[in-house]
């Protein structure tokens, strides 16, 4: 037991905060908002040039063999940056076909997507039906959904492999709150789809890259929102004062802290659990995706408060903070989903 | 980065579980279970005489001083067995987690082999003498004072919220030893025993019936020379060495009596039917949720090697667990409803979840009170400005 990154889970934190430091900036991230959400440059550069669009995948399989420890550490440093990448579905697709995809399912598209020539995203519905090699129905709130070129859907435990450019695809792109993940619904009237081959796998790893990532976006996201309110709170003077220096302004950037210590730990938890496949995984994944997304939404939130006035503007970066905030929340589950699965386990389930 | 633990370690849980069980199932039996800190404190006396007979009264301490060098890992394994097997909460928890590592982080080598013997050997029990009725939050400000005198410490004043007092045989105090001096300067550390003309002992009676605290009384009190930790003046970095153990593995231990403590609110929601209301269910889900993140935030802590910088996870931690303690105190009454108003018996006293209710008020006062620990955190976590002092 040792509960503290290596030096190389160190090496790989420093590297991906200062490259989306470095080039997920304000100027670029509004630029893709206005262009599907996503700065294709930036994730071009991400996939060629630091080597981690993989991280989490096999090296059999041409990734680099680590696990979602180190995925999550890519996916905080996305998120303190707000980044606009498609980091979400590619992550959930890749890793789902690594776990349970055919040879020649992963051959086709595992290469593609690491590279960056390729994108992907996943969907689910409850009411698709599949017959004769081709698959029906209306797959909502799609992230990145209109950017995808490959897409994978989910429909009661089966899991799909779709060619976003099939005959029968329509994709509709949505003008999305959060801009930096825009939504889309996917129609499918008799488009060709591949069942995966253990589709087991492939929903769990699904599931756990998702929530994964996720939970490390909003621990990112949240503590950005501290480290530039407090910041303010430094520079900004009232009443011949640092703000900062009122305890009914500094308690609450106090509280942001307590509850991001916490996420942090719930984050690298849910990682290391799945990686080491222990018997909390399912436990830690719901705590973590319900507790960083709430935590993330209540620190974007007290940003836009702190900074008062500004802190309401276009021109500020807060509402980018509390608007991928609030998308967390409900992607992939609200927070009282995911507190429910909680209670069924501790408590069983509902009479 | 890793979280389970190793087959050796796994083979040392099974040989501290069956030890443990083993004690409980057998001669201390008639302690198994007992949640509050001052029930059958003579049988508690002769337990923590048992631990250390067999070696298990401060496995993290080294060898030479009735330890065994224990790892990390270790330490934390037997803390949770501890708490595991039922074993009641150790009357002499200061004098293991507070008095001892300071004696062995501060102490001179004479006073290493005058305290550590009695500490480990569960003869010697500790309380702890820090606040005063006039200094509470603000702890700088102590007033009980101290001067040497013929080769002795006298000391005069009064301390508060010394909790076992009753039942300890010395207390480590911090007092004034520099006359004129304000604030953390000129305070000093030291050890006293208790049973002596000069110090008397009075217990307070708590919101929940039951006197845990006591206020301990100082005229003329004294202790030899040679019974300071530290040097003269060093008193308050002493202290502060002090309350940084407070955040040790112990905490493991506190946190498997929390898990007791939620394990009863289940059994009694899925007894009363509260499991049913979709309201209590998410409550119960965000103390499962909480409870869980303060276990990896202790252990984030305790593996954390790197103490150049602020460790966000040891500072926020006080208000986590105190909070939450809070909130689950709510909560098992609102599961219990107006049966948790109606004691068992017709005396003032309390079952385990009524208990917890009115008990954790004090947690989110001693130890820091949640407003000193929000500045604590905003001012040596986040570097914003400290708040300004009235008195200078």
């Amino acid at each position: 037991m040792h509960f503290s990154f290596t030096d190389e889970q160190a090496m790989i934190a420093d590297t991906v905060r200062a490259f989306f430091a470095e080039n997920a900036t304000s100027e670029r991230t509004r630029r893709a908002m206005v262009e599907g959400g996503i700065d294709r440059d930036l994730w071009g550069s991400f996939c060629t040039e630091l080597g981690l669009s993989g991280v989490a995948i096999p090296e059999s399989l041409g990734g680099a063999g680590l696990g979602m420890v180190e995925l999550a550490l890519v996916a905080e440093a996305a998120g303190a940056q707000v980044a606009a990448l498609p980091l979400l579905g590619h992550a959930r697709v890749s890793q789902a076909l690594a776990a349970g995809g055919t040879p020649e399912q992963q051959e086709r598209w595992l290469g593609a997507l690491l590279s960056g020539e390729a994108l992907a995203s996943a969907g689910w519905s409850h009411d698709a039906s599949f017959a004769d090699g081709r698959l029906s129905g209306t797959f909502n709130f799609v992230p990145h959904g209109a950017s995808a070129d490959v897409l994978l859907l989910v429909t009661e435990g089966r899991c799909w492999l779709v060619d976003a450019k099939a005959a029968g695809v329509t994709i509709k792109a949505h003008t999305t709150m959060d801009q930096t993940r825009p939504l889309a619904t996917v129609t499918l009237d008799r488009a060709a789809a591949e069942p995966l081959v253990d589709d087991g796998a492939a929903f769990d790893a699904l599931h756990a890259a998702g929530w994964i990532c996720l939970a490390a976006e909003a621990l990112g996201g949240a503590q950005a929102a501290l480290d530039r309110t407090v910041a303010y709170a430094q520079e900004r003077v009232q009443f011949g004062r640092q703000i900062g220096s009122f305890q009914a302004y500094k308690h609450r950037l106090a509280d942001m802290m307590v509850a991001i210590e916490q996420a942090r730990s719930a984050v690298y938890w849910a990682a290391c659990a799945v990686d080491e496949q222990s018997g909390e995984a399912a436990l830690a994944l719901h705590a973590a995706k319900s507790f960083c997304a709430d935590t993330f939404f209540m620190c974007a939130a007290n940003m836009i408060q702190l900074h008062g006035g500004i802190g309401f503007t276009w021109e500020h970066d807060a509402h980018l903070f509390f608007k991928r905030a609030r998308s967390i929340q409900t992607l992939l589950g609200d927070g009282n989903w995911h507190r429910e699965r909680i209670a069924a386990n501790v408590l069983g389930e509902a009479a | 980065m890793k979280l389970g633990f190793s087959a050796a370690e796994e083979a040392f849980r099974g040989e501290c579980a069956e030890w443990l069980q083993g004690q409980m199932a057998g001669e201390f039996k008639d302690i198994k279970g007992i949640t509050t800190l001052t029930a059958k404190a003579e049988r508690r006396k002769e337990w923590e005489q048992r631990l250390a007979a067999d070696r298990w009264s401060c496995i993290g301490w080294p060898e030479q001083w009735g330890g065994r060098g224990a790892t990390l890992a270790e330490q934390v394994i037997f803390a949770e067995e501890y708490a595991r097997a039922g074993v009641p909460g150790r009357v002499n928890h200061i004098g293991i987690e507070l008095a001892g590592p300071t004696i062995l982080a501060f102490g001179t080598e004479e006073q290493k082999a005058r305290f550590l013997p009695g500490i480990a050997g569960g003869t010697t029990i500790f309380c702890q003498g820090f606040s005063e009725p006039n200094a509470g939050s603000d702890l700088a400000s102590i007033r009980t004072k101290g001067r040497l005198e013929q080769g002795e410490w006298v000391v005069n004043g009064q301390k508060i919220w010394t909790s076992l007092a009753h039942i300890s045989d010395w207390i480590f105090v911090v007092t004034r030893t520099e006359e004129g001096s304000k604030g953390p300067k000129g305070l000093s550390f030291l050890m006293m025993e208790l049973d002596q003309p000069g110090i008397e002992v009075r217990g307070i009676t708590q919101i929940n019936g039951d006197a845990e605290f006591n206020e301990t009384f100082f005229t003329d009190a004294r202790c030899s020379e040679d019974s300071i930790i530290g040097a003269p003046g060093d008193g308050w970095k002493v202290a502060m060495g002090l309350l940084a153990f407070e955040r040790g593995v112990s905490t493991l231990g506190q946190q498997m009596g929390f898990r007791n403590e939620l394990d009863a609110i289940v059994a009694e929601a899925r007894a009363n039917g509260a499991a049913r209301d979709p309201l209590i269910r998410q409550r119960i889900a965000r103390a499962e949720i909480g409870l869980r993140l303060m276990r990896y935030g202790a252990l984030r802590m305790l593996s954390n090697t790197d103490h150049s910088k602020i460790d966000g996870a040891a500072l926020t931690y006080k208000i986590q667990w105190a909070t939450w303690r809070r909130d689950l105190g709510e909560l098992a009454m609102d599961v219990l409803g107006q049966a948790g108003e109606i004691a068992e018996g017709d005396s003032y006293e309390w079952g385990m979840l009524p208990n917890l209710f009115l008990f954790s008020r004090a947690d989110t006062i001693y130890g820091g009170t949640n407003q000193i620990q929000r500045n604590l955190i905003a001012e040596r976590g986040l570097g914003l400005p400290r708040e300004p002092r009235g008195d200078q």
